[in-house]
């Protein structure tokens, strides 16, 4: 008979170590071993870290199983659901299980995992009082929380937290009891636990540290907990995630040797030559392990050893941990006590929530904490694990990967380092090893084909430079990813990824744009920050507090600045009309404030310049009296609509686009544009208004209305695109908002409408303004949002006091105080 | 000689990243904020085109002059990039947020 020929291999368990440890077998030495598992759950082997997903409800069972029925039968395994090994009869080489089937084995492996630790208070053993280890505790936790009650989760470590969480999702009450003062003490640093109990809090989930929990109480089931200083927690559900301890008893009881785990040499032997142990439950070089990357390499040396390759031999590296819990950011790795010898070297930014912390040991990473902002974690832990100097780089080292300019780390040559199990795009859990896969094997050369295939890089795009560096090194130089332009020397990210960022990262300040892009200097530029304070302006019209310091003096001061530091003043005429009342308001501030120079505009309108700094709160606050507001002349906004009389004058004329114009410019008037936006309305082909040189026009004829756009007279002339014709006044102005509304959301800072059209295409622009209907209104709707926001008079806001300072010399000194 | 600092108010009058002037009989100073609250005084004149500095953009330790876009060092009153020219910088103290420059050039010639 074959079966005698073969040897007989025996696993005490089914979790992902053993479950990894014989695919590793079946690949190196197919058909040596008959192989029988045991398995004290009644189920086949699943992914435990996705426990927390389940309970969350962000995934089901069945997509978290790793080997389905298929596979055992596949491999001819013997697999026992639900028996647990009793006994091992080492003289007899045989095991028994609780169900009193006995099988011998040639090699046993022992895998039993962990068991969770409880603590010894009284009512540990009440109905209600569970852990949080497999999948039966998790359905306890689900049928628990459909009555929406109180929940106690007793720990706040890597568990507690994925559990109360998971509770909180399914809408019970939960509070955290933690024993020490911070949260995740064994991988976080006091610093990075305040801020990870302030987001847990965010979430509604109450958190209570340095609490000692002294009984559980309750009759039969639970009713709450009592801490040692007499707080009684109420509570229907406990959950004790207090910690994990090897799972020896089995082992010792054999007589194996066993000290906090079953102790096993670097290539998993046990003290029996014919006994392995790997997980949880084993004690390697004095150390028990958790997490699973460290399991999974005792499972690929058990493997090699069962194979028959005595060489392999287990060594530690530090593992990072991560929580997984959506929308908390956080890793840690290696060792982050203070220590002689040791230095460290923090970040902090608190409006971005952002902490990172690495330590260092002799010029080498021995420990790494972030929150908040984990991109650079992979690379930290390399640096870590490799043992790297990183004597040369440690000045910009806590900024990550990015800032290592110069020669010993081009970005290229640190991507080609990365091991292929780095994870490159944390939103989709992508590593760089399936991106490589992906290129290679599907033949793909775009970016929009890796994200499609990989979802690398889909979600909020952070690491779209990092993708784009792995295609660059897959295919070689057949890839050529696009040269952006970045905004200024201060970044290297180009305006279109400034703002797709923007809104991705939901970044609402100035300082968090400079921080979550990783901004190069301190406080940017000239150029980068009026840029960035105009599409947060845009973006978030409710949120964005407006940074006039960022703005460009004439934003500043709601005037034109000239060559020789005074200003010119434009007041609004709406459409270009005006009546003696206003023009005799405007004599009079002309005559009142010495005006050097009236001038009428190309929009319109009236100039007064030569006004000092000084003077210009007062000279607003008479031309407010007469009703005026700002032109915003100065502004990259809306400036003029300028009209012609149309049909209530023209004999030509066929609409009123004096009316129109005027509607036009009271609806858009105060709304920031990327550049400026000049329009027009004329009532009759004949085009008086010269509607079709401006950023949009509108030419009036018989059957309604034609909107224009994208034409240009200024460094380029250009005639405008036609956009489309409408029938009423009423949809005219929806569509020219609308399209206003792209460009505001599109569009580069300082790009006129010419440009932005040309680069998105017109045919696309007609499409989603004259043929989408549905788009059409949600861009209208926003604009009309954002005007909530924006239509404030800046003259009567600055009359009134606002940033008075602005107008008035600080101090003045040295004329004749001498002589007082 | 010693200097004679006179007194032209609180740190807190100038907005951060911003400038506040002050008139002096022979032309206006700038007084710059940082983000870092670090303060500087320069005269309020742009080597280039005689621009008001003090109505430029302030990053960093340098503001952008409002009229061409030079750049001009808050530190050196050296234009920075490939401009050349340099503006007079003003000694200031800063005294827990009471700020005083230093103007020697007017002597303040009160003893007379």
């Amino acid at each position: 008979m074959t079966e005698t020929a073969l040897e007989k291999l025996v696993v005490v368990g089914n979790g992902m170590a053993p479950g990894r440890m014989l695919e590793e077998l079946f690949e190196k030495a197919p058909g040596r071993y008959a192989v029988t598992i045991f398995n004290a759950e009644p189920r086949v082997n699943y992914d435990r870290i996705m426990l927390s997903p389940v309970l969350s409800g962000e995934k089901d069972y069945e997509e978290i199983i790793i080997h389905g029925d298929g596979w055992y039968i596949k491999h001819g395994i013997t697999l026992y659901k639900g028996h647990k090994i009793v006994a091992i009869d080492r003289e007899a080489k045989t095991v028994t299980s609780d169900h009193g089937v006995t099988e011998s084995y040639d090699k046993l492996v022992i895998a039993t995992g962990s068991v969770p630790f409880i603590i010894p208070v009284p009512g540990k053993d009440l109905r209600g009082v569970i852990t949080y280890r497999d999948l039966d505790d998790v359905q306890a936790m689900l049928l628990a929380a459909q009555s929406r009650e109180k929940a106690v989760v007793i720990g706040g470590g890597l568990l507690g937290l994925e559990a109360a969480a998971g509770l909180q999702a399914r809408g019970m009450d939960v509070t955290v009891l933690h024993v020490m003062p911070t949260l995740m003490e064994r991988q976080l640093d006091p610093a990075a636990g305040y801020l990870l109990q302030k987001a847990v809090e965010e979430r509604g989930i109450k958190v209570l540290t340095k609490a000692n929990t002294k009984r559980i109480v309750g009759e039969e089931k639970v009713e709450g907990i009592e801490l040692e200083d007499g707080r009684i927690i109420p509570a229907t559900l406990v959950v004790m995630a207090v910690g994990i301890r090897p799972n020896a008893g089995l082992a010792k009881e054999a007589g194996l040797a066993v000290n906090r785990g079953i102790v096993v040499d670097a290539g998993m032997q046990t003290s029996d030559g014919n006994i392995m142990a790997l997980g949880e439950c084993a004690e390697v070089g004095g150390m028990v392990y958790g997490l699973v990357a460290p399991l999974y390499e005792m499972a690929r040396i058990a493997a090699s050893h069962l194979a028959g390759d005595r060489r392999a031999a287990f060594a530690h590296s530090d593992t990072p941990t991560k929580l997984k819990v959506t929308g908390i950011n956080l890793y840690s790795v290696g060792d982050f006590a203070d220590g002689d010898g040791r230095e460290e070297i923090v970040l902090r930014d608190a409006t971005a929530g952002i902490y990172k912390r690495l330590v260092l040991k002799e010029n080498r990473i021995v420990g790494a904490v972030l929150y908040g902002d984990t991109g650079d974690g992979a690379w930290f832990n390399d640096l870590l694990n490799r043992g790297t100097d990183i004597c040369e780089m440690r000045d910009t080292l806590i900024f990550g990967q990015a800032y290592q300019g110069g020669s010993p780390l081009d970005p290229m040559a640190a991507v080609a380092a990365l091991p292929d199990d780095a994870e490159i795009c944390g939103c989709n859990g992508v590593c760089k090893g399936r991106i490589v896969g992906a290129i290679t094997s599907k033949g793909l050369t775009s970016l929009d084909d890796v994200r499609a295939h990989t979802k690398a890089s889909a979600s909020c795009g952070s690491c779209t430079g990092l993708v784009e560096q792995i295609m660059s090194l897959t295919l070689g130089d057949s890839y050529n990813p696009a040269a952006v332009q970045p905004m200024c020397n201060c970044t290297d990210l180009g305006h279109d990824d400034v703002r797709r960022l923007i809104k991705a990262k939901k970044l609402k300040t100035i300082p968090a744009v400079m921080q979550e892009l990783e901004w190069k200097t301190s406080c940017g530029c000239a150029k980068c920050r009026p840029a960035l304070n105009y599409y947060l302006v845009c973006d978030w019209p409710d949120e964005y507090a407006d940074d006039y310091q960022s703005r460009f003096i004439n934003e500043r001061v709601h005037a034109n600045i000239q060559k020789d530091g005074t200003y010119s003043v434009v007041p609004r005429m709406w459409g270009g009309v005006t009546n003696s009342r206003e023009l005799r308001a405007i004599a009079d501030v002309a005559d009142k404030f010495n005006v050097p120079l009236v001038k009428v505009t190309g929009g319109q309108r009236i100039d007064l310049l030569g006004i000092e700094k000084e003077d210009l709160p007062a000279v607003w606050a008479d031309l407010n009296k007469a009703g005026f507001v700002s032109g915003q002349a100065y502004a990259k906004g809306l400036r003029t609509v300028k009209t012609c009389v149309g049909s209530d004058w023209c004999r030509f004329g066929t609409q009123n686009s004096t009316g129109l114009g005027i509607r036009i410019e009271k609806f858009m008037w105060g709304s920031w544009t990327p550049a400026k936006l000049k329009m027009a309305v004329s009532g009759c082909p004949r085009n008086c208004a010269e509607a079709t040189c401006k950023d949009i026009g509108v030419i009036c004829v018989d059957s309604g209305y034609e909107i224009h756009f994208a034409g240009a007279a200024g460094l380029d002339i250009k005639g405008t695109e036609v956009l489309g014709l409408v029938k009423t006044e009423d949809e005219a102005l929806e569509h020219i908002v609308a399209l206003t509304q792209m460009y505001r959301e599109q569009a580069r800072y300082l790009e006129r409408i010419y440009k932005w059209a040309k680069r998105v295409g017109l045919d696309e622009i007609r499409r989603q303004i004259m043929g989408d209907a549905e788009k059409r209104k949600a861009y209208f709707d926003r604009f009309v949002f954002s005007q909530k926001f924006a239509q404030v008079d800046p003259w009567s806001e600055r009359v009134s006091g606002k940033d008075k300072h602005e107008f008035r010399p600080m101090a003045t000194v040295g004329f004749n105080q001498a002589a007082e | 000689m010693t200097t004679n600092w006179t007194a032209i108010g609180d740190i807190n009058d100038i907005p951060l990243r911003g400038a506040r002037c002050i008139r002096t009989p022979t032309g206006k100073i700038a007084v710059f904020r940082t983000a870092e609250n670090e303060v500087f005084a320069i005269e309020d004149h742009c080597p280039h085109k005689g621009g008001p500095l003090s109505q430029g953009i302030v990053h960093g330790t340098a503001v952008t002059c409002p009229l061409h876009n030079w750049v001009i060092s808050l530190e050196t009153g050296k234009a920075l990039g490939p401009d050349e020219g340099e503006v007079r910088t003003i000694p200031v103290k800063n005294d827990n947020g009471a700020l005083y420059v230093a103007l020697e050039s007017l002597a303040l010639a009160a003893a007379e």
